[in-house]
């Protein structure tokens, strides 16, 4: 089980109100991702899950069980920490099984348990290695390792990935998304990677100035989001937003058009190439079209325009409105 | 851009340093120099660095005249007893104000540090009335107490500076996994900072070993350590250089073999943070 419920949570450090007040509902066997710009509070949100952080006020329940005021260690939920935190005097072995010796279990269940992680996460070779005779990738593993010998009703994850390099943090988020699978635990993962929440969550929470400002699938964010922060946020690059006339025409204050929903070629907006960017697979173009502003465009494949050249674009795909209080209408 | 290393230089700073070592260790020396000479040699003017005839009589004489191994115990258990009950106090103090400082931790630290500034004549009588009192003049565990209470801010700020550079994630994770207060300490804090602990550790055996006010102040015959055993040799019918610098060789030897062997923990726990 692993069903976490929070109540009008707020956390204050000071004057400074962090989390005004959040009613969050996870389920059990969920992947849900907190994501937001730096100093969002997402971070101290985990943190209050965990019992890290004291609530300021409101109730956290696990499994239908009020754990707002439960020690870390009595909420059966396991942390992986960005800096991996690994016991750097303990062997890969020892820091496994370390909550183990912490609940008491026999040694022999502690071996049979270590084993069994070791080998799920490929570190059977490195048992008896120290943490700092490891690479990056294999500290991870080894934190990932003594979270799941708990059997926890949940895992928590801070930012796991941000000290890997880029290809082995495609190859991570790959194998705890395959462990998340195979385990079927709630997980939930904090990050500011909007690649990392979409590809990996079940439901992701957008957060923004400790305030949650839309919760749903990623697909659904990405189709409907529910106003201009969240349709500024998910999606890469960045919708572009256009106001005044334009955007009058379709009754609303602001319009929204993804660049992957603008073509090149015939149009109604017309404009003039300032920078371009072929990666092969797409092409990006910032265009200065008259009367409306820069809007970017991610065309596939090879497009033969470079600085300079004028183009003509269309809107091909959905145009989401909002109203004067960036509300999506 | 480095500097180059040329033999010259190399040459000139190995020199440099010779001379400031022996500067330091020469009053040394000479102290284990006289300890065996002759009186007569001892004060001989101008003085003899090298004696005419070397004698082990200071020292054979200091032993039978005081009961060395008792003073020796003393400072043993003063010491050491000192150093434990400090570490004991002053582990938990700094895991507070490393972990969970409060808005007035700098200010109790620089509070702390400031009372070393203070000199012990200034506390004597007070200190010493209340030992009277409460019966602790002359006992071991007096000046247990008392050596502990005066190297108690040392201990706390070098254990504070250690554990501040332990990253506080290693402790939540380890609250994550179970541990309680006293298991984050034993099994994580602790090991992690051994080093440091050593070092603290030896500094305040070696301070407390060579510790002379309260000593003499609190002590007159049971619970007295060497410091008071040096003392008792300068005699007020005069003063026995020569069996004086015995009895002193005798009193540091220990410390000093301690300081020895352990030297280079010693200087990897004092520089310990500095480079990273």
């Amino acid at each position: 089980m692993g069903k976490i419920e929070l109540t009008k949570v707020r956390k204050s450090f000071g004057d400074v109100h962090v989390i005004p007040g959040i009613d969050l509902q996870i389920n059990d066997g969920e992947f849900v991702v907190f994501v937001g710009p730096s100093g969002c509070g997402k971070s101290t949100l985990l943190r209050l899950i965990a019992g890290l952080e004291d609530t300021s006020s409101g109730t956290i329940e696990i499994d239908g069980k009020d754990a707002t005021n439960l020690p870390p260690a009595k909420r059966g939920l396991a942390m992986v920490f960005q800096s991996y935190a690994l016991y750097p005097h303990m062997t890969v072995r020892k820091n496994i099984a370390f909550p183990l010796k912490m609940a008491g279990m026999d040694q022999a269940e502690q071996d049979k348990r270590v084993e069994r992680a070791a080998k799920v996460l490929n570190l059977a070779n490195y048992l008896d290695r120290r943490p700092g005779q490891l690479s990056g990738g294999q500290r991870q593993r080894v934190a990932i390792g003594r979270a799941i010998v708990r059997e926890p009703a949940a895992f928590l994850f801070d930012e796991p990935l941000s000290n890997l390099d880029a290809a082995l943090r495609v190859g991570m988020r790959q194998e705890i998304s395959e462990l998340h699978q195979s385990l079927k635990t709630t997980m939930i993962y904090v990050t500011h990677d909007q690649v990392e929440a979409m590809t990996m969550a079940d439901k992701i929470v957008v957060l923004n100035a400790g305030n949650i400002e839309q919760v749903g699938a990623p697909l659904e964010l990405y189709s409907n989001p529910r106003n201009l922060f969240v349709a500024g946020f998910i999606g890469s690059p960045k919708m572009n937003f256009i106001e005044g006339a334009e955007a009058a025409k379709h009754n609303a204050h602001t319009i929204g058009v993804r660049p992957e929903h603008i073509t090149v070629g015939d149009g109604p907006w017309e404009g003039v190439v300032g920078l371009s960017e072929h990666l092969g697979s797409d092409s990006f173009l910032k265009v200065a079209v008259e009367g409306i502003g820069t809007l970017t465009v991610r065309a596939p494949g090879e497009v033969h325009v470079h600085h300079g050249d004028r183009v003509k674009l269309a809107p091909a795909g959905k145009i989401h409105r909002f109203d004067a209080n960036g509300l999506a209408l | 851009m480095a500097r180059a290393v040329t033999p010259r230089r190399k040459l000139i700073t190995t020199l440099a340093a010779w001379t400031v070592a022996l500067i330091i260790f020469f009053p040394v020396l000479w102290m284990i120099l006289t300890s065996f000479k002759t009186e007569a040699s001892a004060v001989a003017n101008p003085p003899e660095f090298f004696s005419a005839d070397w004698t082990l009589a200071n020292y054979a004489e200091v032993w039978a005249r005081s009961d060395y191994p008792r003073f020796f115990w003393n400072s043993v258990v003063i010491s050491v007893g000192s150093t434990l009950l400090g570490l004991l106090v002053a582990v938990p103090s700094a895991w507070a104000m490393a972990f969970v400082p409060g808005r007035k931790t700098k200010d109790l630290l620089m509070w702390m540090l400031s009372t070393k500034m203070m000199p012990a004549v200034a506390v004597m009588i007070p200190l010493y009335l209340l030992f009277q009192r409460l019966g602790l003049i002359d006992t071991k565990f007096g000046l247990v107490i008392a050596l502990m209470l005066m190297n108690l801010p040392i201990i706390i700020w070098m254990l504070y500076t250690y554990f501040k550079e332990i990253p506080g994630e290693i402790l939540e994770a380890s609250r994550m996994d179970g541990a309680s207060l006293w298991g984050e300490i034993v099994h994580v804090l602790t090991p992690m900072a051994l080093p440091g602990i050593a070092s603290t550790m030896l500094l305040n055996i070696i301070l407390a070993w060579n510790e002379a006010f309260w000593t003499i102040v609190l002590t007159t015959t049971k619970a007295a350590p060497l410091s008071a055993f040096i003392a008792s040799f300068s005699a007020p019918q005069g003063l026995f250089y020569a069996k004086l610098s015995a009895a002193s060789a005798m009193a540091i030897m220990p410390i000093l073999i301690l300081g020895w062997f352990s030297q280079k923990q010693l200087v990897r726990g004092l520089t310990f943070g500095a480079v990273k």
